[in-house]
């Protein structure tokens, strides 16, 4: 596929040097004459009912514009939801307050400072209604969380396969009849998948600024999908998709967070129409956690059937999700991405169901893994546990039950869903067969022999992403909800310019992952024209051809697919007119570095400047060659792709106090063919971070109130670079047969892999005291009381 | 996270910062900033007036005053963590106070004076029998250690009192610190800690004193520890039988960090180790 070495090279971060040097254009960074800055009176109850709003003391006060409440904004209706089933958000809260840190009034004022005083003024009286806080209450019906709600569970996912009701009572007989024999073992292991808030380095930010000459808006937002604000702006205020303009300048952080469309975004966009200047709100890191979407809060019971000697003859992942008390953008779907991967890498019959539960908390919606680390998590846990109990090698237990490479193409995952490609033993192979894992087992062991409580963590794993296919729409998943129909397609435009310099212009934009650069790789190797002389546009409604977003690790996969695409047209057409100006054959021209030549007479050539300069030209052109020398390309994938891959820990635990120290980390990843190895490392690095974090560190804590006790970052423990081992990444390469870069994304995959690593090697580490479980996180205090409890034979 | 408006100066001495400090109904001192500004933006903290004592002269210093070390008022943890003048617990302490930035800009006394109940070097001025130095318009007061941590982020300094120094007494002997931090190891606040100091002589201990953090409401010392150990050998199992009355008296405090039988089990341990290691270093 490649003409150059620039596609799988290191490419150093061609965006870098802005956002090092803090001149990158973020939202906060966009002034506007005249502007406005608004701020939220939030509630300080998780559910009540509000008596009165009073904001006299706050509009009294010189320099404050407006106080906004849902009266104001009702005829708006809520917050349009691509997924709106359960309650969906109003724009601001109606009669009751549902969660801590829900919107109540907005204010708008002439400088943020003042907003915040004049938020602090507004009066509102509460009557306190009993809070839904734990999620297996919630689960019972006792107590309703909507009244208007027939239930709080808002949707329940089967599978095994899915959508085959016959088949799934096949595969639950199945796993019946093996659980009922007996000579074979049952595992079982109920585990908390905690809520985690997804911390960005830049909270979410909006600025909108309405023009009622132009009839427009125009919409700088720190977003994952500019393209669908606009569709959603557009929709609210009746206005069309043309008169609506989102920027996403340099998004710092996304994560999923991002993929939603918020109240804040359409409040400003009011604001401004209503007062004829810009509004700014920019989200403080406090009130972050309660207004920008949670992720994960899963509590499952994962439950293994086998023989006792590895063969796995059924598994059962059964469960609650937390919702919270609105759904946003995804909410109750993202389960759904849990189930995608629930079976794994594996071919045992498998049967999940999952119950997406309200509660009053503050949404969860897609954070970096979004189902799937949670899906793989329990999965991985239970297998590592059914290793133990039958006195296997965790490996060779997994490696006895995967599918076979030869299944594919054409492999079915037991929950029914077609996967394009895999070579699972080869990645867990190249991870055991390692010297670092070699020797992180003899370290254990030297350890060991020390006295020290020490393990090693194992863990496999497939992701689904690269969202595709695009008939993903028909499961409900587009942006239809939002006025822009769509599918779950990619698109680029790639422009060569008439002083031969690219443009290339995209649907996706980056919040961090490094669009710049890796799109520049894969039109300079098409084109053979160097990467400095590349640009890369992308986070404009109205500049770039339409977009689902950079989420779901697709970007690469599919709007990269698209710009391929793109590329090989533009290089089709210059081939063209290089052949005419080479008065040569079409089929012999031949891209370098530079121009084009004739094969076999490498001194007949003609360099871009040359091409560029003809095609803008026209009338130099060949009877049938249009002028110009630009292509779009839209690509619809047939399927998403499933990266895979093993990780490996070592940890050392300290029994008097339940410390852990991780010592060690190695992975094997597998994400296709790889565009440029040292993104794909930083996406590694970054996602691995999450996923330890989840395991050591991180835990939304609510109280039974629920108010969210661990909302600041003085709680809320992030992992820094200082808490973690240098990792040891190493990969195989199964390229994808969905996408014609055969690449399939990474985005995601170390959150993916990580979590039940660390935990699994902490269980290893305690294994000779006799604990068999700890939930995450893994604080100190956990461990420490698993350690006692099993001390106290509990 | 924006703190109300408020007044702000920075006088370029200690009498007119204590002028400036009584002259305002609600005024604070603010050294390093590092837990005063965060307070103030979250506005927990409103005061009227910010009096900025990061511009005085002569304050960043550490001196040997013969009988005491001397710890000025703008001398960062970074500084305190690298000074071979300071005792074992005080540095430890201060080098395992937040991390790289927080240790730059941070004070010692700033930390002292703020007496959050899960910092590190209150635990270790209080265990090396330190004595605070106030300043305020009407002149200078001397407060011990023992007295001058009254509650959560109260001491027992006066509104219109700056801390100007801290003079921990050359007592000899050795001193250290030992915690569980909330990122595990020795990173950030202390789930809990131990401070302690021990004098030997003819091979036994001669005086003792331990300070805990983390564990209750504020920086204790654990007066039992102290009477178990004194006149022992010092012997893992003297240390052992010491560290077990670690929390005599000590209203423990549960917390996100964990409960109150497990921030017991911690005092004892983290007690036990620095006990080790201070009779090591003595
Ligand atoms: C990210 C981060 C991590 C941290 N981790 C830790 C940790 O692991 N362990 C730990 O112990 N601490 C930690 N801290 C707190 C840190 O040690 C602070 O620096 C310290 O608590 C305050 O010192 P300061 O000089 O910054 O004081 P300031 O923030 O300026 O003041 C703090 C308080 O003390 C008062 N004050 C300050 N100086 C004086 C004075 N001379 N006289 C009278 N009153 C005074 C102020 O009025 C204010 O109320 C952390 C802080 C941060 C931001």
């Amino acid at each position: 596929m490649s003409t150059t070495s620039v596609l799988g090279g290191v490419v150093k971060r061609r965006e870098d040097p802005a956002l090092i040097q803090g001149t990158g254009l973020y939202v906060d960074d966009v002034k506007l004459p005249g502007m406005l800055y608004a701020a939220f009176v939030r509630s300080p109850f998780a559910h009540a009912r509000i008596t009165s709003i009073d904001a006299s003391a706050a509009l009294a006060m010189e320099g404050v514009e407006a106080v906004y409440t849902i009266d104001d904004v009702r005829h708006l209706g809520p917050v349009l939801a691509q997924v709106p089933i359960g309650k969906v958000r109003p724009l601001l809260a109606d009669g009751v307050v549902n969660h801590v840190g829900e919107a109540v009034a907005m204010v708008v004022a002439k400088d943020r400072y003042l907003a915040r005083d004049a938020a602090d003024a507004v009066e509102v009286d509460y009557e306190p209604l009993p809070a839904v806080v734990d999620l297996k209450e919630a689960a019972t019906d006792q107590r309703k969380v909507h009244d208007d709600l027939e239930s709080n569970i808002l949707m329940t996912w089967e599978a095994g396969p899915f959508g085959d009701p016959d088949a799934m009572a096949e595969t639950r007989r199945k796993i019946d009849e093996a659980k009922a024999r007996d000579d074979t073992v049952v595992v079982s292991i109920e585990a908390v998948n905690q809520r985690l808030i997804g911390t960005a380095i830049e909270p979410r930010a909006v600025l909108a600024d309405w023009n009622p000459g132009y009839g427009r808006f125009t919409v700088y937002s720190s977003t994952q999908i500019p393209h669908a604000l606009a569709g959603a702006i557009a929709k609210t205020f009746g206005v069309t998709y043309n008169d609506v303009h989102v920027v996403a300048p340099e998004v710092g952080g996304g994560f999923g967070l991002k993929l939603n469309i918020y109240n804040d975004e359409i409040l400003v966009a009011f604001a401004s129409q209503k007062l004829g200047h810009p509004v700014k709100y920019t989200e403080s890191r406090r009130e972050s956690p309660n207004s920008t979407i949670q992720g994960r809060g899963w509590i499952a019971t994962a439950t293994l059937v086998g023989t006792r000697d590895g063969e796995i003859l059924g598994y059962e992942l059964h469960g609650l999700c937390d919702m919270g008390a609105y759904s946003q953008n995804f909410t109750v779907a993202i389960p759904f991405l849990g189930v995608f991967v629930a079976s794994g890498q594996y071919k045992f019959p498998t049967h999940v169901k999952l119950d997406c539960v309200a509660t009053h908390t503050m949404t969860t919606d897609a954070y970096r893994g979004a189902g799937r680390p949670e899906a793989i998590y329990y999965l991985e846990r239970v297998i590592d546990a059914y290793a133990r109990k039958i006195g296997m090698d965790p490996a060779e237990v997994r490696r006895k039950n995967y599918i076979p490479a030869d299944a594919f193409p054409g492999a079915i995952s037991p929950v029914g869903f077609a996967m394009d490609t895999g070579d699972y033993a080869k990645a867990l192979d190249a991870l055991v067969e390692s010297d670092g894992y070699r020797e992180m087992l003899a370290e254990r062991d030297r350890m060991r022999a020390e006295g020290k409580l020490a393990g090693v963590g194992l863990s496999t794993y497939v992701e689904v992403c690269g969202f595709g296919p695009s008939g993903l729409v028909d499961l409900g998943f587009s942006w239809s909800e939002y006025g822009a129909p769509s599918a779950f397609s990619g698109s680029g435009l790639v422009r060569v310019n008439p002083d031969s310099t690219v443009t290339v212009i995209i649907g996706t934009g980056p919040s961090g992952q490094g669009h710049q650069t890796t799109w520049s790789q894969i039109v300079a190797d098409q084109l053979g024209i160097p990467l400095e002389r590349i640009r890369v546009i992308h986070g404009d409604s109205e500049e770039s051809p339409f977009g689902v977003g950079t989420f779901g690790s697709r970007s690469a996969a599919v709007d990269g697919s698209a710009t391929f695409e793109a590329a090989q047209k533009v290089r089709a057409k210059a081939a063209k007119i290089a052949a005419h100006l080479l008065e040569a054959s079409e089929e012999d021209i031949q891209f370098a570095d530079g121009g084009a030549f004739v094969a076999g007479s490498p001194d007949q050539t003609v360099s871009w400047e040359e091409i560029a300069t003809v095609a803008y030209q026209p009338h130099r052109l060949p009877e049938g060659v249009e002028g110009g020398l630009e292509a779009h390309a839209i690509f619809s994938p047939a399927n998403a792709t499933w990266p895979f891959g093993a990780h490996a820990a070592l940890v050392e635990v300290d029994g008097d106090t339940g410390d852990v120290r991780l010592l060690r980390y190695i992975t094997v990843d597998d994400c296709g063919n790889v565009i440029n190895p040292m993104i794909v490392d930083g996406q590694i690095h970054g996602g691995l971070a999450q996923g330890i974090g989840q395991a050591m560190f991180e835990e939304a804590v609510y109280d039974a109130d629920g108010n969210l006790l661990t909302g600041s970052l003085l709680d809320y423990v992030l992992p820094t670079a200082a808490d973690l081992p240098s990792f040891e990444l190493h990969r195989t390469v199964t390229p994808s047969d969905i996408n014609p870069l055969g690449v399939k994304g990474i985005g995601e995959a170390g959150t993916i892999g990580s979590a039940q690593t660390v935990v699994n090697a902490v269980v290893d580490a305690l294994e000779p005291l006799g604990v068999e479980h700890v939930d995450m996180p893994l604080r100190p205090k956990r461990v420490w009381q698993a350690i006692q409890d099993a001390k106290g034979g509990n | 996270m924006f703190p109300r408006s408020f007044e702000y100066v920075a006088p370029a001495d200690l009498a007119e910062a204590a002028e400036a400090l009584a002259s305002a109904e609600f005024a604070k001192v603010m050294s390093g900033g590092m837990s005063l500004i965060p307070m103030m933006k979250l506005r927990l903290l409103s005061p009227d007036l910010v009096v900025d004592i990061g511009k005085i002269r002569g304050l960043d210093q550490i001196e040997d005053r013969g009988d005491a070390i001397a710890i000025g008022a703008l001398v960062r943890h970074a500084q305190t963590a690298a000074s071979d003048a300071v005792p074992a617990a005080l540095r430890t302490a201060a080098a395992w106070t937040g991390d790289t930035q927080v240790r730059n800009r941070g004070t010692t006394v700033g930390s002292v004076a703020h007496a959050d109940i899960a910092a590190d070097q209150p635990a270790a001025v209080l265990a090396l029998g330190a004595t605070m130095v106030a300043r305020s318009a009407s002149g200078t007061r001397e407060i011990p250690a023992d007295e001058f941590f009254v509650d959560a982020l109260t001491t027992a300094l006066e509104p219109g009192e700056i801390l100007a120094e801290i003079r921990i007494p050359k007592a000899g002997g050795g001193s250290a610190y030992e915690k569980l931090g909330r990122r595990g190891g020795h990173t950030d606040y202390a789930v809990a800690g131990a401070a302690a100091w021990v004098q030997r002589s003819n091979g036994s201990i001669s005086d003792c004193r331990v300070a805990l953090t983390g564990v209750g409401t504020k920086p204790t010392l654990a007066e039992g520890v102290a009477e178990a150990l004194i006149g022992t050998d010092g012997s893992a199992s003297a240390v052992e039988a010491a560290a077990a009355r670690a929390t005599e008296g000590v209203t423990l405090l549960e917390d996100l960090y964990g409960s109150e039988e497990y921030k017991a089990h911690l005092a004892k341990v983290m007690t036990a180790r620095a006990l080790t290691q201070a009779i090591a270093n003595a």
